[in-house]
């Protein structure tokens, strides 16, 4: 397939963006270069990250059956498949992994939001009247910054212990509620988790387009999957640190 | 009916456009949207001032050359219509009616509603035909197709290559246009000989000027034709498929 060049300095005036990389890199790569193969990769490594949240979610829920039950599915989750596998053997299992899914995921945005910058240099100067394009999916390149700001206090906070008011390593327990005993940070876990919700919302029915796996059938199920799921993450998450800052749990 | 028309004005590709405002009295609620344009005109020219350069061929909806932004929607508030075919009807009397041409950085705009869409052009030549001789049309009912294929591609083909996908893209996106002129191919019997280098070719030629997509779902609904997401899905699968299929190929069926 040949390439035409422009016939006349009308068509000349069109230039374009970017060019096609002309050293394709090999098979697997190769997908990541194109704009189309890093919505492919948003939307796999967004199924990693959401699988993440909900094991998360799930795991939160157990500080409702008391401190014993939590601290032990905390133990357990470094112990599990002791005595053959190494201490801390799923734990560092899926950090490996959810770190290069966060990366890609958080570069694959960015140079999505950067292409698309460029794509529209001079914006509409009257007002524009959006039909389908909702809060959410225009809100993505802000909920998407606000829930990684969150996560990287969320560490220093739970993981690392140093934004812990009396962080005690395998307390987790007492570190929660010694976290959420301060209705700041509760506030902020709050904001975080709607902005989460927000993305959810969104993300959850986007995938499905960028993976290509549409058809009639589930169709009208992904809306309805997007809004389940996304309520249910952050009802699950919320109801933790306001229990404990009512006193539910203490 | 009496109208308020803002009109971008921009006398050159390079010149700074604003808003002008125009009033348009005594439009019948009949007339299209382009005829109140040269109702206005027609004021413009007796009065020895430029008139409102705007493109427009076919008038019936079929042609894709009259897009506009209206009030901030792409060929106006109806939905499967286009500039042409909105009515005066569709508004109520005194409105004020804004009107701004499409904008993205693939659409210079040549003068005042005019932009240059040769962009979409260039991602046609990169695949949206099919390239073996067919010699005399065949008897049609030779390739068996079933109804449901011939009547989705037929969805697809709807596409008359307006850009109002694009100007309706938050992100300047061609998702919409692309996916439907290499699916109305890739769905048929004809097309799948050249089915994963036309898929690989137009999607590369199409990121060379476009945004990318992010699902927003603007383009459907700005669409003349009502043509669906559902192809930019298509689209992303085959896309897929094609960098394993080219990959047996060497890379051959490409221009560098």
């Amino acid at each position: 397939m040949v390439e035409a060049r422009p016939r006349s300095t009308v068509e000349a005036g069109v230039q374009p963006l970017r060019r096609r990389p002309e050293k394709q890199l090999p098979y697997p790569l190769s997908i990541y270069q194109s704009a189309v193969g890093k919505k492919w990769v948003m939307a796999v490594t967004g199924v990693v990250g959401m699988a993440f949240i909900t094991m998360h979610m799930l795991g939160n829920l157990k500080i409702y059956l008391g401190a014993e039950e939590l601290n032990a599915y905390a133990d357990g989750l470094r112990t599990v498949g002791a005595p053959f596998a190494p201490h801390g053997f799923l734990l560092w299992g899926v950090r490996l992994v959810l770190l290069p899914t966060l990366l890609l995921h958080v570069h694959a945005a960015w140079w999505l939001w950067r292409q698309n910058r460029r794509a529209r240099p001079v914006k509409y100067q009257s007002k524009r009247d959006y039909i389908a394009a909702d809060w959410a999916s225009r809100t993505m390149t802000w909920t998407g910054p606000i829930v990684l700001l969150f996560l990287a206090f969320h560490l220093l906070d739970l993981t690392w212990g140093t934004a812990n008011p009396d962080f005690r390593h395998g307390d987790v327990y007492h570190n929660m509620l010694a976290s959420f005993d301060r209705w700041p940070v509760v506030v902020a876990y709050v904001a975080a988790n709607l902005a989460l919700g927000v993305h959810l919302y969104h993300g959850a029915w986007s995938l499905f387009q960028s993976l290509g796996v549409n058809n009639a059938r589930i169709n009208t199920a992904r809306r309805v999957f997007a809004t389940l799921f996304a309520v249910a993450i952050v009802g699950g998450y919320v109801s933790t640190p306001i229990a404990i800052l009512i006193g539910v749990i203490e | 009916m009496d109208f308020t028309l803002k009109v971008w004005r921009q006398a050159g590709p390079k010149a700074r456009g604003s808003f002008e405002t125009y009033k348009a009295s005594g439009v019948s609620a009949d007339m299209s949207f382009l005829e109140v344009l040269d109702v206005v005109n027609e004021d413009l020219i007796e009065k020895g001032t430029e008139p409102i350069a705007f493109e427009h061929d076919c008038r019936e909806g079929i042609c894709g050359s009259c897009g506009v932004m209206i009030n901030g929607q792409a060929h106006g508030p109806n939905e499967r219509t286009a500039t042409c075919q909105l009515h005066m009807r569709t508004f109520k009397d005194g409105d004020t009616i804004t009107v701004e041409p499409w904008r993205a950085a693939a659409f210079p705009i040549l003068r005042d509603l005019v932009v240059n869409r040769s962009a979409l052009d260039r991602i046609i030549e990169a695949g949206g035909f099919i390239s073996v001789n067919t010699g005399s049309a065949v008897e049609a009912n030779m390739i068996p197709i079933p109804k449901v294929v011939s009547d989705a591609a037929m969805d697809a083909a709807e596409c008359i290559g307006c850009g109002a996908c694009v100007a309706a893209c938050p992100n300047g996106a061609a998702q919409l246009f692309t996916s439907a002129k290499i699916q109305h191919l890739n769905l048929l019997p004809q097309g799948q000989s050249e089915r994963w280098q036309r898929t690989e070719a137009m999607v590369d030629k199409m990121e060379e000027y476009f945004g990318g997509c992010t699902n927003h779902g603007e383009c459907q609904f700005a669409c003349p034709k009502g043509i669906s997401i559902d192809f930019i899905a298509y689209m992303n699968r085959d896309y897929l498929k094609s960098k394993v299929t080219n990959r047996k190929l060497g890379g051959q069926g490409f221009a560098t």
